[in-house]
């Protein structure tokens, strides 16, 4: 397997400053009138020099969004499940080494949380463990989502990287949906971050999400943390991930994130800050190399922000959110990482509506 | 005799324009929209239609009378639209059903192979079958053949506004399959397309975008409406045949002194 390995490998040396450096708003101009990108277009897009157009970028990114989900964005919300992990990634909240009170829910204590979340009026939901070989096997993660679907009518899951039975076993179970963070796409750069435990093997990551695709997931979202490494870079490597996939598995839906790094426990600082400018100029290039694709924006982001991404090619959001295990029954538990939006789901839905937007609560139905 | 009047799927109908329900910034302004198209079959993706929490009950802000078209947008096989077509007529929605199976995230074509085998499967069931298609003349002949009540070529990409980039395929199935009712769904962007595909002898289009997506969905409606039964006029008044250059009455047989 591995053709997104043999597709990074391209870029092995490849000199991004020479290619950036080299460009011109005229280059950028040429990109914004093709109908359809190639990745070199994609980073052309993404280069210090196109932020000159960025206005210009805006504007065809919200046309293609709009052709193509319409004004909509889909809404859900994460359950956290379990945060006893074996990974220590040096900026997680949830890391090995970081000492507070670990939880880890009972399946009655998924049902309550279940109910509690299903009451903000949501149908969509993501399921997130930590890594541990005793606490969050693939059986219990499927028991939760036979749980979970008593609730909601489409279930996804952000849990460490499975082999391609065991995801089965997971759509057998339920779940239609799948988001894998590689966090850090420059091999070199991802090593340290990821000192011990199993995520430590980039490549049994990276390759997660096609094995996802070979075991027929429906919808298959992927990202770089930002913060971690030059985003420049990142997001391009995200963007071929994606295209990548798409083209292999033309009936899967490949949809990436842009999350950014935030405050949680252990207090790591992000290596290499993500401004809001740069933010936005990775989702509009992202949306116009890849018009089809969803784009989801967390509440890792401040309202202010996030009301206004949603002009720009942003697809679905999460709402309501709470990132701690049992959060939703008992709001004292920590989070892996600290919210920057905090309104509740009608809030949120209210401010689409203003806004123009249909809130779509219900996009599919597992059958 | 009224020119937009037809029946279909066992149903008598006063329009010969199809509304769509995805992509409306406000569900709520689909009861005008269908009234300024003056449509009365309307459809509705199952996988959307939602009855409890936040999500606004699409079901709400259709006209009691409309005929309901629920399609299985979503499903990426034969047996997943097969399903979708029954929780569909398990939740009371009829038994008309828009088969769509799509397996492409990028340009959203339908697989006209698998889009045939819920046909067969669905109409045996007792649906009303309408599927979204390539326009392919041997998949539409295998479509009637199936038990299609109507098959519905795509004019381009869906939402892709680009118009009737088949047209001559479309004209086959217009002309080699006179006895199924051809209705052209998915890529009208403007009523001047909507038109020429009356104009050609399609019993019926299918919009969607291009009515969600416009300034005003409520007057883009209504010019629809205009259009449809514009192209449905030319249609049946004979249209007179396309000349490249100006032509003489007569120029070869003008020698017979017939004139």
């Amino acid at each position: 397997m591995s053709g997104i390995k043999e597709l990074l490998r391209h870029y092995d040396g490849f000199d991004f400053d020479a290619f950036f450096n080299n460009l011109t708003l005229k280059d950028v101009d040429r990109v914004l009138a093709k109908d359809r990108l190639v990745p070199e277009d994609y980073l052309t897009l993404l280069s210090p020099v196109a932020v000159g157009r960025l206005e210009e970028m805006a504007q065809r990114a919200q046309a293609d969004t709009i052709k193509h989900f319409g004004r909509t964005i889909q809404l859900f919300a994460p359950i956290y499940v379990s945060n006893y992990c074996i990974n220590t990634c040096v900026y997680c909240g949830f890391n090995h080494d970081n000492e507070f009170a670990r939880r880890h829910l009972s399946l009655d204590e998924v049902d309550k949380e279940a109910r509690v979340i299903s009451q903000m009026g949501l149908k969509h939901i993501l399921l997130l463990t930590g890594e541990h070989p005793t606490k969050s096997t693939v059986h219990y993660m499927g028991d939760c989502v036979r749980v979970l679907k008593r609730y909601f009518s489409c279930i996804s899951v952000e849990v460490y990287a499975l082999t391609e039975a065991e995801y089965r076993q997971l759509i057998e179970a339920g779940v239609d949906g799948m988001t894998m963070y590689q966090e850090v796409y420059q091999k070199d750069l991802y090593r340290p971050l990821h000192p011990s435990g199993p995520k430590k093997d980039y490549l049994f990551r990276l390759d997660a999400p096609e094995r996802a695709c070979q075991a027929g997931m429906r919808t298959v979202t992927l990202g770089a943390l930002l913060g971690l490494a030059p985003w420049r870079q990142e997001s391009f490597f995200t963007g071929l991930h994606a295209a990548y996939l798409q083209s292999r598995y033309p009936a899967a839906d490949i949809q990436v994130a842009p999350p950014r790094l935030r405050p949680c426990h252990g207090g790591f600082q992000a290596i290499s800050p993500v401004s809001d400018a740069d933010l936005v100029q990775y989702i509009l290039a992202y949306r116009i190399f890849m018009p089809h694709s969803g784009i989801t924006v967390s509440t890792r982001e401040r309202s202010e922000l996030r009301d206004q991404l949603i002009r720009l090619g942003v697809t679905r959001m999460s709402a309501g959110v709470s990132t701690a295990v049992g959060g939703y029954s008992d709001k004292k538990e920590e989070g892996q990482f600290e919210l920057a939006d905090e309104r509740g789901v009608e809030e949120i839905r209210m401010m689409l509506k203003n806004n123009g937007y249909q809130p779509v609560f219900q996009d599919w139905h597992y059958l | 005799m009224n020119i937009n009047h037809w029946e279909i799927g066992g149903k008598k109908l006063r329009s010969r324009l199809i509304i769509g329900t995805g992509k409306y910034a406000d569900q709520s302004i689909l009861p005008q929209v269908m009234q300024a198209a003056q449509a009365d079959v309307v459809t509705v993706a199952v996988r959307r239609i939602g009855t409890s929490g936040l999500q606004e009950n699409i079901m709400e802000y259709i006209p009691k009378n409309a005929v309901l078209m629920p399609n299985t947008s979503g499903a990426r096989n034969a047996e997943e639209a097969v399903r979708i077509a029954r929780l569909a007529r398990a939740a009371g929605c009829g038994d008309w059903i828009k088969v769509e199976v799509i397996g492409d995230a990028r340009y959203l074509l339908p697989d006209n192979q698998e889009t045939i085998k819920a046909t067969q499967i669905l109409a045996a069931e007792g649906f009303r079958v309408f599927p979204y298609m390539n326009p392919d003349l041997y998949s539409a002949r295998a479509l009637v053949a199936a038990g299609a009540t109507a098959v519905m070529p795509l004019g381009a990409p869906i939402g892709s506004n680009r118009g009737l980039q088949t047209r001559e395929m479309i004209r086959i199935l217009l002309s080699e399959l006179p006895t199924i009712p051809i209705i052209v769904d998915a890529g009208i962007g403007r009523p001047s397309e909507a038109a020429e595909a009356m104009e050609m002898g399609a019993a019926a289009v299918m919009v969607n975008t291009a009515i969600a997506s416009a300034g005003d969905p409520v007057k883009m409606a209504e010019a629809f409406a205009y259009a449809v039964a514009a192209g449905r006029l030319a249609y049946l008044s004979g249209l007179g045949k396309q000349q490249d250059a100006a032509v003489a009455s007569s120029p070869l047989t003008g020698f017979l002194g017939r004139d």
